[in-house]
């Protein structure tokens, strides 16, 4: 080094100081990128923004029913590309006062000849109508088993916050059941174990 | 000269912006797409009456404070009242651009009930569709020949903008369209409607319209989604109430008739001729985009089916392949787009074209086995 | 570099470099590092610039004549990835690298052997992701921008390449800036306080640090593709509790910034050479600066105005318009600005004032188109088409890219000690100008008239434009021969270049000979 260095003597612990900030800046930036995942999550559980529904247990409804109008609420269920899961709603939609629990029953079947383990996946339309979409039991929330050939009827039971604006008078809620076969928790697949195989 | 460019590019715009141009936006058939076309007018002119002030003024410049002409150069390099009247002039021109969109986005907010509820899901590469309250559900494949794309036929008038099942829907009728997708992001868009939503897999979209004139209407897949993205087409036909009314419970009926034929044929066998006849005409409209009309695919990208294990071996593994697909390749599930006699069709073609001859011959009752219900 | 003592002599006028291969893998001088930059880029445009030959070969009329589908998505991908960061950002960096300490009186970069690292992983990353290209399955195909889950589920295992490669990149840039940030905060001349730089500095600061704060998070983006792909991650998939959308927040949030990191430095060059051949100086100098920082800091609230079609709700669509439109008041700014700066001057126009004007009109075209697209109900009809495509080729091509033609002309007297030939030059531009033209301004018709990006086959009624577009397309790809021509025969010989061979010129790389010794201002000048 030395001789033919350009950087006089006092500049170089300046230029040390200024590299540390930045590069704290670098690895600040790098981990907001990730940050950016929990916080997009946060954002859209305040702001309902992607259609996501709450997707804890909620509270059993203890306000007002709103009587003076309906909302007409849909279903619509699919299963993921490549699964061979039959997946249908016992009703396409159902008409409810918000406030008013209603439990509607989704059907599933196994046609193979392997016990499988799935996860539904809900999505709401409108957007913002997630926010107000409160499930107090729904098979979305945990991974649901099915023997080889077996069939269930899955419930689901919710009410739509009295609070919901009032421009919503359609809100369609959209099930995707994925195959989690592969990824199933332990406790799940011991569920097998524990009931005989169906006939 | 430049000069001379940018006049003829401008002098062309009156006929341009001339109705329906070929070249300009279409104005469509609805409220909306006419609230957009007028909008985009009126943006793109206040950006010509922008273009035509700053560019003049910069031929003016260049002409006559050339060197030849204006030898002494100014000296002024400031002025800060100008540059406060050219930041808080072009501010108020947004504004009155934003006001406008503002209003026609909000248009676009309409939330009144639809009577027509479509759900849209897109997949590699086609568009399915299934009407909300009623029995009827079908895919939407582009109908265009494979001859035609690679120049050995002519192009026809609708040359990749044509499908076997266009999506129908009324006119006069608020119609809600339920976006989704089967495995990466694609986009269903329709120019004359100005609907373009994503369809993102896992989660719907909804987007309206109220068309206000029956008609045929073509549009395309907006999003990149793997190699056929440019052969995906949209097509909608908009009928007149009445008349759609007819067709959906027409529809509904054949679709019934289509389900109680699948259940006969399970207990009946066809003929190698007729299997290898049907199975042949299936595997080109649906297999030989990928696995290539002589079976041997694409090497490291789609596997061949000529002489392989799969095809020569294993029976079922075949069968369940072609029926529920292969989760995390492009191997779609095509239980739910062909009927029982195509599936059996087109499996027994595999095993006995090419020279693979396993003999074998794939009846319907063999498919429904591995078909969910 | 030797470091026996008495071999080294420090007086500028007979200091000879080392010579050979070693002098150019070593080197730490500013001068010899950005003249590998600025070859690496061109020869990389040139690379990027026959995939584009070869989409429009393709594209010349409907059907498949020459390549098929999935191939044609490998051109269009990479040719983006190598036009934006194997093209554009290492031209600028080297413009960088070799003007920024001659403008501010410094002897070097503050960095040297980082700033020949920053260097020399380039072409490495760019080996890689060339190579994906021949791997069994294709190379990368779901566009520069990379959305998941075509990114993730559905793409070949050229990705994993294409990760690495763009870490490396990221690392290249991250580093240059930093050296940037650091040579100009620390080695400025004496008496060359921050409103006394030369635009061109101040231009290169605000991007370093965009280029600080979001190229980490392109690399976060890169990443979780690659984890979602191979380990397990569900950032981006719905089964896992995850939303591909959030993929285009994380990318935009990055991309925007970076198509202004593209831009800033061209503000920089256009305010050096228009003065200089005005012969009158930058109209509204601390205007300019505040306008720059204004697009800067701006470039980070508008980026969702890229999703306005994934299904966003009402109030943000509003909020990314507006702050999109108003992004169009500084950038209003310097255009008239620089308007303001030729008026009443005594305007020449040799080639770098040529390009130079090009520039201001032409990407004050994209500039119209991307305000179009601002608007978000009309942008439904534009997203996704050719009228996109169009916009930002008009302000990356006859924006950007003329804007590093007008600086090699402007600069190349200093760099190698000869005048360009001007007639050939004159030859480069009328080209340039005319093809670029007739390659870029059809494609918003295209577009208007409904033909979608990223296709490889269209229908019949976009054939004739996309003829012309084509023919456009193979004329500007020849025309940038001619530049190939100029440079080289610059680099060999010429008329002697004086240390100012343009009358208008200011700054102190005017101060020093022509060609700049390879040490300059070890002692600082004094700057008034």
């Amino acid at each position: 080094m030395a001789t033919n260095d350009p950087t006089p003597n006092n500049a170089r612990p300046d230029n040390a100081r200024v590299v540390k900030r930045l590069l704290f800046v670098v690895v600040g930036m790098f981990g907001f990128g990730f940050a950016l995942v929990p916080l997009y999550e946060v954002f859209c559980d305040i702001t309902g923004f992607n259609g996501r529904t709450k997707n804890e247990q909620a509270a059993v409804n203890t306000r007002q029913i709103d009587t003076s109008r309906t909302i007409n609420v849909q279903f619509i269920t699919r299963v993921n590309k490549g699964m061979p899961w039959g997946f249908s709603p016992e009703v396409n939609s159902v008409r409810v006062h918000p406030g008013e629990t209603k439990v509607v029953n989704f059907l599933a079947s196994n046609p193979t000849g392997q016990n499988m383990v799935a996860q539904a996946i809900p999505s709401v339309a409108p957007g913002e109508a997630g926010l107000y979409l409160n499930k107090t039991e729904c098979f979305c929330f945990n991974q649901q088993p099915l023997a080889a050939g077996a069939d269930t009827k899955m419930p689901m039971q919710f009410y739509l916050d009295p609070d919901i604006p009032e421009h919503i008078h359609t809100l369609t809620l959209s099930y995707t059941m994925y195959d989690m076969t592969a990824n199933a928790q332990p406790d799940v697949l011991a569920t097998f174990e524990a009931t005989p195989s169906a006939d | 000269m430049s000069t001379k460019l940018i006049t003829a590019l401008t002098a062309s715009i009156p006929f341009a912006a001339s109705a329906q141009s070929s070249l300009n936006l279409t104005q469509g058939v609805t409220e909306i797409s006419q609230r957009v076309y007028d909008l985009h007018m009126t943006i793109f002119y206040i950006c010509c009456v922008i273009g035509v002030i700053v560019f003049g003024a910069m031929f003016v410049s260049m002409v006559a404070h050339r060197k030849s002409k204006n030898p002494k150069p100014a000296t002024f390099h400031e002025n800060v009242k100008v540059e406060i009247i050219w930041t808080v002039i072009p501010f108020l021109i947004l504004i009155g651009m934003a006001i406008p969109a503002t209003q026609t986005l909000f248009a676009m907010e309409d939330t009144s009930e639809a009577e027509v509820t479509v759900l849209v899901t897109g997949s590699q590469w086609k568009w399915h569709y299934k009407y909300f309250d009623h029995d009827v559900e079908y895919f939407s494949l582009l109908a265009t020949r494979q001859d035609q794309i690679n120049n050995r036929l002519d192009k026809g008038e609708n040359y990749l903008l044509e499908v076997d099942r266009p999506l129908v829907i009324p006119t006069d009728t608020k119609v809600r369209f339920l976006v989704t997708s089967d495995d990466v992001i694609h986009s269903w868009w329709v120019p004359d409607f100005a609907v373009k939503k994503d369809a993102n897999p896992g989660f719907i979209n909804e987007a309206w319209t109220k068309v206000d004139e029956p008609g045929i209407y073509r549009g395309q897949c907006a999003e990149l989604c793997g190699k056929d993205h440019g052969f995906m087409p949209v097509v909608v036909i908009a009928k007149e109430p009445a008349e759609y009314q007819a067709w959906i419970a027409e529809q509904e009926a054949i679709q019934k008739q289509a389900k109680e034929e699948e259940q006969r044929l399970l207990s009946m066998s066809m003929s190698k001729d007729e299997l290898m006849e049907l199975g042949e005409r299936i595997y080109l409209g649906n297999c030989a985009a990928c696995h290539q009309p002589n079976g041997e695919g694409i090497p490291g990208v789609f596997p061949s089916l000529k002489g392989t294990n799969m095809v020569m071996n294993d029976q079922a593994g075949h069968i369940d392949i072609v029926v529920n697909g292969k989760a995390g390749t492009a191997m779609q599930a095509f239980g739910n787009q062909l009927s029982l006699r195509e599936l059996a069709a087109v499996i027994t073609y595999e095993r006995n074209a090419w020279g693979n001859d396993t003999g074998d011959l794939i009846q319907a009752a063999d498919v429904n086995q591995f078909v969910k219900e | 570099m030797s470091t026996v003592a008495g071999e080294m002599d420090h007086t500028d006028h007979h200091h000879h470099a080392p010579s050979g291969i070693t002098r150019w893998l070593f080197t730490t001088n500013h001068k010899d590092i950005g003249s590998m930059y600025l070859w690496f880029s061109f020869i990389m445009f040139l690379v990027g610039g026959s995939m584009a030959m070869v989409i429009r070969a393709e594209l010349f009329q409907p059907g498949l004549q020459l390549v098929d589908p999935h191939f044609f998505n490998q051109m269009t991908t990479v040719h983006g990835l190598i036009m934006v960061f194997g093209a554009v950002m290492p031209a600028f960096t080297g413009l960088a690298n070799w003007m920024v300490p001659l403008m501010i009186g410094a002897p070097d970069m503050a960095l040297p052997r980082m700033n020949n690292w920053s260097f020399w992983i380039l072409p490495f990353a760019f080996a890689i992701l060339l190579a994906s290209l021949f791997m069994e399955g294709g190379g990368p195909a779901f566009g520069w921008t990379f959305y998941a889950p075509l990114s993730t589920t559905y793409s070949s295992d050229s990705t994993a390449l294409f990760v690495f490669s763009v870490h490396i990149m990221g690392i290249s840039s991250i580093m240059g800036a930093i050296n940037v940030i650091v040579t100009i905060m620390n080695m400025r001349a004496p008496g060359m306080t921050y409103m006394k730089m030369p635009l061109f500095v101040w231009t290169w600061f605000i991007t370093a640090f965009l280029l600080i704060a979001v190229m980490p998070v392109l690399a976060g983006a890169v990443t979780m593709v690659l984890t979602d792909k191979y380990f397990g991650t569900s950032f981006f998939d719905a089964a896992g509790g995850g939303d591909p959308v959030l993929f285009q927040h994380i990318f935009w949030f990055f991309g925007h910034p970076e198509v202004y990191i593209m831009i800033l430095p061209s503000f920089g060059i256009i305010s050096a050479i228009i003065p200089a051949f005005s012969r009158k100086r930058l109209f509204g100098y601390s205007s300019m600066v505040y306008a720059t920082a204004a697009i800067a800091g701006l470039s980070f609230i508008v980026w969702a105005h890229h999703m306005f079609t994934t299904g966003m709700p009402v109030a943000a669509e509003i909020f990314f318009m507006y702050a999109t439109m108003l992004i169009s008041v500084p950038t209003g700014v310097k255009v008239f600005n620089w308007v303001a700066t030729m008026w009443r001057g005594s305007i020449t126009f040799e080639t770098p004032m040529l390009f130079a004007l090009a520039f201001v009109i032409l990407f004050t075209i994209g500039g119209f188109s991307g305000l179009m697209l601002a608007i978000t109900p009309v942008d439904f009809q534009y997203h996704d088409t050719y009228f996109v495509v169009a916009h930002f080729h008009y302000v990356l091509v006859s924006g950007a890219i003329f804007s590093i033609m007008a600086a090699a002309y402007y600069w190349l007297p200093k760099w190698t000690g000869h005048m360009y030939d001007e007639t050939l030059a004159k030859w480069h531009f009328w080209c340039s100008l005319i093809s670029v033209n007739l390659l870029f301004f059809p494609m918003h018709f295209a577009g208007l008239a409904g033909m979608p990006r990223r296709i490889p086959d269209y229908s019949l009624q976009f054939a004739d434009i996309n003829q012309i577009v084509s023919i456009g397309g193979f004329a500007f790809g020849l025309s940038q021969l001619i530049f190939l021509w100029v440079v080289i025969k610059c680099a060999r010989g010429g008329e002697k270049a004086p240390a100012k061979p343009w009358e208008g010129a200011e700054g102190l790389e005017w101060t020093v000979p022509s060609p700049a010794p390879y040490h300059t201002f070890e002692t600082p000048p004094e700057v008034k």
